[in-house]
């Protein structure tokens, strides 16, 4: 297929129309809107043969997506900031029941102040709650991520709810250029959906019994085992979403990291800026290269110690605040897992573009430059939160 | 009337699908109301129930009294839950990928309807889903130790709304659920008690008939929480009508129907009397109480007119 403009949004809408879904349950919240919107006027329109349930409440949203999942149905759903919080105790729900929700993510900050625009907070307080995390760089990777969850979450040996975080506004609302995939494509990759303990008089099960502690350590072991092991599962998706498609997908992405001293660290849409910082300090002579998460659950582990077994310096950059604590979410986790490392980089954690503030060229240049200096320094505890005023 | 209730039994179908071995209390009204709305219900059916004193009894992993498939997520969205499965069954029907449509039954205490799950409810019930949703009111948190619920009646000492020097324990009326399904203007609305089997199963029967949401609000006397003797659970669901405290009555398209009327209602002392949770109350509440139930019955009297 040829390239299209289309907004982030739009195309995502268009990866599940193409997984033919049959049931979507939503509350609408900027940045997600357009998502759901377009959703709703293909099913009004014919184009997708689904039931849209327009909720009262994101909780009902992903109370609903639980029923519908459970009955068999593949099922989509998406929110953002707020939205995301209002499900918070049923998102835990989902992968515990091992119900293969895909959920779309236009990643937005937290109240108070309201702010509707983009960061990373909204994600780092869903962390734990046990599903399959993706973050998208570009429109492009929000299309194909979209495609991909619902082949990972619904295999036979996975089947846990998936997210696809993709930056509210920043990639929601952006026009890129973008290749979509044929229908017929599309059914080679995705099999039909089908639970194997699907609610049905024929078969009737209990779903959701409650358990004493002689239980409960056993279930949540189990849970965490099978989730790890869906790694196995994401990699061989993400290998045959190349032979349809052409594009790559790693649970860590490198770009220019080939001898390089110094690595940053980002996720989601950032990452692209940042790639035009690493080329002009890559120009100036400057051993720097990016790594990216792509991956944010199963947490990959072994591919981010690869990544930065010859580093010196790591600069990890977070979008989300922890208030009074470790750096950052994602630079914490970093931390965690290289401890055990002997050869490991020093790291250093950078808060930025919070609540829509944008981070350019210079200031990414800036910050690695400042990482570097304050590993040299030995100054690994100080963080800061880059650009700001006053 | 002696033979009805000698034959009428052997009509019933003899098949249950909440079975016996469940955990709760002896003497508990919800787990026979529960047991007969399952019965009136058969097999094909697919269940969401809240979390709450039901769901405790009867799943305890790994154990279950569910005969029927049947999911258990959080408290207050068994309505929600509910609708994502009848949605899912449509479309999954449309598509041909399954050839049934089993009735879809959302289930709860009067916590989880009145109070934590009503936004969810009230959704479901704008949205028009196929879907049954029972109330089983025993009226308070019985599940948590008997905390007070905007179900409590007035005057009753519960954990949370103690009677004491300066309290004659609940201070506000019963929130009137029924009234608040049939202001949505749901095809069918109905109230019953496990006192009133039959009463109750043909009311099952009609619901999941309705094409469109319905509404059943089961009272449900609780020995533990009301504080009676055990064995009283059928007289206590009797007096609860009989003296007006309960009517059972039915809203059809927004038409009315008192399916249990009398010449004369017991006073509600009858009722009272017998509870522990009602003990404490000094003579000017009980007439109060008395003034209130007649005040309620007068107004759904009016409604039966229209």
């Amino acid at each position: 297929m040829g390239m299209v403009g289309m907004e982030g949004s739009l195309a995502l809408a268009e990866a599940v129309r193409l997984a033919d879904a049959d049931v979507i349950a939503a509350y609408p919240i900027t940045p997600q809107t357009h998502i759901v919107e377009r959703l709703a006027e293909m099913v009004a329109n014919g184009e997708l043969n689904a039931e849209y349930i327009p909720v009262e409440s994101e909780h009902s949203a992903m109370s609903a997506c639980l029923g519908s999942s459970a009955a068999g149905a593949r099922t989509f759903t998406a929110t953002a900031g707020q939205g995301l919080e209002l499900m918070h105790e049923v998102l835990y729900i989902a992968p515990s029941l091992r119900l293969p929700v895909v959920m779309a993510v236009a990643n937005r900050a937290l109240s108070a102040p309201l702010s509707v625009w983009g960061d990373h907070s909204d994600a780092m307080a869903v962390r734990d709650c046990g599903w399959i995390q993706m973050f998208a760089e570009n429109g492009q990777q929000a299309f194909d991520l979209t495609l991909c969850a619902f082949r990972i979450g619904e295999h036979p040996d996975v089947l846990f709810p998936v997210m696809v975080h993709l930056d509210g506004f920043h990639l929601s609302h952006v026009v890129e250029p973008l290749v979509l995939l044929e229908q017929s494509d599309v059914d080679r990759f995705l099999p039909k959906y089908s639970h194997p303990f699907a609610l049905d008089p024929d078969r009737p099960v209990t779903m959701g019994a409650f358990a004493l502690p002689n239980v409960y350590t056993e279930a949540k072991q189990a849970q965490d085992t099978a989730l790890k092991s869906a790694k196995s599962v994401i990699l061989q998706a993400w290998q045959e979403f190349s032979e349809i498609s052409g594009r790559h997908y790693h649970p860590v992405e490198h770009y220019r990291t080939e001898d390089a001293q110094v690595l940053l660290l980002t996720m989601g849409s950032f990452s692209e800026t940042a790639m035009v910082a690493i080329d002009e300090m890559r120009e100036e002579g400057k051993k720097v290269g990016l790594i990216r998460l792509r991956l944010w659950r199963p947490f990959p582990f072994q591919e981010v110690r690869q990544a930065v077994e010859s580093a010196e310096v790591l600069v990890v950059l977070d979008r989300c605040l922890s208030y009074a604590g470790p750096p950052g979410p994602v630079c914490s986790e970093i931390k965690a897992a290289l401890y055990s490392q002997q050869k490991r980089p020093k790291v250093v954690g950078f808060i930025g573009g919070l609540g829509g503030r944008d981070i350019s060229v210079q200031e990414f240049a800036q910050m690695i430059a400042k990482g570097v200096d304050i590993a040299g320094r030995g100054g690994e505890e100080e963080t800061e939160i880059i650009g700001v005023r006053g | 009337m002696e033979s009805f209730a000698i034959y009428v039994p052997r009509l019933l179908p003899r098949k249950d699908f909440f079975a016996p071995g469940h955990r709760a209390c002896i003497g508990c009204a919800e787990a026979l109301a529960v047991r007969l709305v399952a019965k009136a219900l058969g097999r094909e059916v697919i269940i969401s129930n809240a979390t709450g004193c039901m769901e405790i009894v009867s799943s305890p992993f790994p154990t279950t009294s569910w005969r029927v498939p049947w999911i258990h997520t959080l408290f207050e969205n068994a309505a929600a839950v509910g609708s994502g499965i009848e949605a899912a069954l449509k479309i999954l029907n449309k598509k041909g990928v399954r050839t049934k449509m089993p009735k879809v039954v959302a289930m709860g205490g009067d916590g989880a309807t009145s109070d934590i799950g009503l936004q969810a409810l009230s959704g479901a019930w704008e949205r028009g889903h196929d879907l049954l949703y029972v109330c089983f009111d025993n009226e308070a948190y019985m599940n948590t130790g008997i905390q007070r619920s905007s179900a409590t009646p007035f005057g009753a000492s519960t954990t949370t709304s103690p009677a004491g020097k300066l309290s004659i324990g609940q201070t506000r009326w019963k929130k009137n659920m029924p009234a608040i399904a049939a202001a949505h203007d749901i095809p069918y609305v109905a109230t019953a008690c496990p006192s009133y089997p039959f009463d109750l199963i043909d009311k099952v029967n009609k619901a999941v008939a309705t094409a469109g949401p319905a509404y059943l609000h089961v009272l449900s006397p609780c020995p533990t929480g009301w504080r009676y003797p055990p064995d009283l659970s059928i007289r206590m669901g009797r007096l609860a009508v009989e003296t007006g405290v309960f009517p059972i009555y039915e809203v059809e398209n927004g038409k009315y129907k008192l399916n249990f009327d009398f010449p004369q209602l017991r006073p509600v002392r009858d009722y009272l009397a017998q509870q522990g949770r009602f003990r404490h109350l000094p003579e000017e509440e009980i007439e109060r109480i008395q003034e209130g139930v007649n005040r309620e019955y007068e107004k759904l009297k009016k409604k039966l007119e229209a």
